[in-house]
């Protein structure tokens, strides 16, 4: 609306300047070479699988001449993959709901109850903020080893949700806290206790928080690799992750059958980002960002 | 589950508001519900991400090769190996090299793109999708696909500098010394510059932009605007992104190991892959914790100085 009327009121008095014509033009050239430069390998792999590898190194970014679909055929009828990709989705979905889980109920505490110690309490579960699992891999491949865990997915679900727990608890304790307290009273009024006021008012109230956290850890679950790398020595359990680091290993110089193997994890990873883009930007940022 | 717990969670709580009435807080319910609340979390998290770490500290005065009891007390021998080992100098020195580049490089770059975009520009949306896209790749991904792209023969950069400039010799980009490790930032910026390029959008979008527009009538010119109003107004965002950028160079791991595994001659090794190489795959759990601990040390060093002295109280959210 408000660009709607001031280009109404500034084109037909006097026409624009043609150095902000130029600084537009500067600005689309400059976005759209980065924007190549993020897409070229992506679209390139894309392409990539629908090539012989012969093909791929002459020419790597032209379509193929004919499409090879029996890269793609020759992964999708295969078992192994499809039993990775239903470990992965095992691996997401119990940290992913472990994680909310847990979190909510603690984001609850922090920021609706009024108890002696909470701030410390509090800061005792920040305190892994700086403990990333990337760099914590080791310390807790021996604990989970201790806890007779090896092969099994609890080995790897339980640590997610451990480290995915600091993060999501701030989030969602800002989001709770932002719910207005005459919300609280009504609902207490209307015959609610602490936990009627969790379940029927916060939780629905806090679905965008809710909704980042999940998107979130969904991501992190679904791209661990050196986890399921230590802790999973039975290969039939190996999610997606480890799944094309054995393929690649395998047939490596076959590019146009890696490249395939790739598209089939990017494609999803593309689509799952465009649905769930909103609630990505509204976690990382605390809702700043709209539009 | 929510249907079955659901009604009973309501019973308890109309019992306890009918004592309400006398009282404003029934103390024993609501600590009852604290506790219940409190202790799911608080098991998963003390087990796997405290303990371990905790652990780490003990383990790291011991020789033991992770298998046999933990009996070879070393005291602080372990970290004297690190310190005097030369690859653990040099990933410190490539730890600090990333981290540096990270600030000086991905940064500016973040908020200029963040900048040309504005609040307003016609396609926003879809250049803002484009950039933040890589972050949700795995690394795993990432890295192949960026294998590719650098084949020394026939790669896409390559291919790209072939055609461009006539009689470039191809290289193998992650196979040289004196390259891999640029081509291992460039990687990294590629897949992480978006992040901090929305948290600037999301800066911009909550500076009021009559403040700008006054100085402009006042007769300020875009750059002294930028210069005076913008950024200083962008500041607490610049804070957090630089937090983030630090200690994500310090935990940038995986990516690194998938492309080069810390190679050529050690040439990509950071603190992280250096602990997974000389901890895990050569089976010495004790001199792995000492390594693991001196990067928790350095983040926590890293992280208490930077907030009590930089952003106080004002940061955002957390990733």
């Amino acid at each position: 609306m408000a660009t709607a009327v001031s280009k109404a009121n500034s084109t037909p008095s006097n026409p624009p300047p043609i150095g902000r014509w130029l600084t537009r033009l500067a600005q689309y050239v400059v976005l759209i070479a980065f924007a190549a430069i993020i897409l070229g390998p992506i679209m390139t792999a894309v392409l990539g699988g629908l090539k012989t590898t012969g093909e791929l190194f002459a020419e790597p970014f032209g379509l193929p001449a004919v499409p090879r679909w029996d890269n793609y055929s020759g992964i999708v009828s295969s078992e192994l993959f499809w039993r990775q990709l239903l470990n992965s989705a095992i691996i997401v979905f119990g940290a992913v709901s472990g994680t909310v889980a847990s979190s909510a109920l603690l984001a609850f505490v922090f920021s609706r109850l009024v108890f002696p110690g909470r701030e410390i309490i509090f800061n005792y579960f920040t305190l892994g903020l700086l403990f990333p699992v990337t760099i914590a891999f080791l310390p807790v491949f021996i604990q989970v080893r201790q806890m007779g865990l090896i092969d099994s997915y609890f080995g790897i679900i339980l640590p997610l949700v451990a480290f995915g727990i600091p993060g999501s608890t701030l989030i969602l304790r800002g989001f709770f806290r932002a719910i207005p307290s005459e919300l609280e009273d009504a609902s207490y009024i209307d015959g609610c206790g602490t936990l009627g006021f969790f379940w029927y008012v916060l939780l629905p109230l806090a679905r965008p928080a809710l909704g980042a956290i999940v998107v979130l850890q969904t991501i992190v679950a679904w791209n661990e690799y050196f986890l399921p790398l230590l802790i999973l020595t039975d290969d039939a359990k190996w999610p997606l992750t480890l799944g094309i680091m054995q393929f690649q290993g395998q047939y490596g110089t076959d590019w146009g059958r890696v490249m395939a193997f790739v598209s089939l994890l990017i494609i999803p990873a593309v689509l799952f980002y465009i649905l769930t883009q909103r609630y990505i930007v509204t976690g990382l940022t605390g809702g700043e960002l709209k539009g | 589950m929510g249907s079955r717990s659901t009604p009973r969670f309501r019973f308890t709580a109309r019992a306890r508001d009918i004592t309400i009435n006398e009282r404003p807080r029934t103390k024993r319910g609501q600590l009852l519900t604290i506790g219940l609340f409190i202790i799911p979390g608080a098991i998963i998290y003390t087990l796997f991400l405290i303990m371990p770490i905790i652990q780490a500290g003990y383990y790291s005065l011991f020789d033991w090769n992770g298998l046999g009891p933990v009996t070879d007390f070393i005291g602080l021998g372990n970290y004297q190996r690190a310190f005097q080992h030369n690859v653990f100098q040099s990933a410190i020195v490539n730890s600090l090299i990333i981290m540096s580049l990270s600030l000086m490089i991905q940064l500016p770059l973040a908020i200029t793109l963040a900048l040309m975009v504005g609040r307003k520009l016609p396609g926003r949306a879809i250049f803002r999708s484009i950039f933040f896209m890589p972050y949700v790749f795995s690394e795993v991904i990432t890295a192949i696909i960026w294998s590719f792209v650098y084949h020394p023969n026939g790669g896409l950069v390559n291919t790209m500098f072939t055609t461009l400039i006539p009689g470039f010799q191809t290289q193998g980009w992650l196979a040289n010394r004196d390259t891999a490790l640029i081509a291992v930032f460039f990687v990294i910026t590629w897949k992480y510059f978006g992040l901090h390029m929305i948290l600037y959008m999301a800066g911009l979008q909550s500076i009021n932009g009559e403040i700008e527009e006054s100085a402009r009538i006042d007769g300020a010119n875009e750059l002294q605007v930028l210069r005076y109003i913008t950024l200083p107004m962008l500041a607490p965002t610049i804070r957090l992104t630089i937090y983030l950028s630090v200690l994500g160079s310090l935990n940038q791991f995986v990516l690194i190991w998938v492309l080069t595994a810390g190679g050529p001659a050690n040439a990509t090794q950071v603190m992280a892959s250096y602990m997974y190489r000389f901890g895990i795959k050569s089976f010495n759990l004790g001199f792995g914790s000492a390594v693991a601990v001196i990067i928790f040390a350095v983040s926590l060093i890293f992280s208490i100085g930077y907030q009590r002295s930089v952003m106080r109280r004002d940061y955002v959210g957390t990733v």
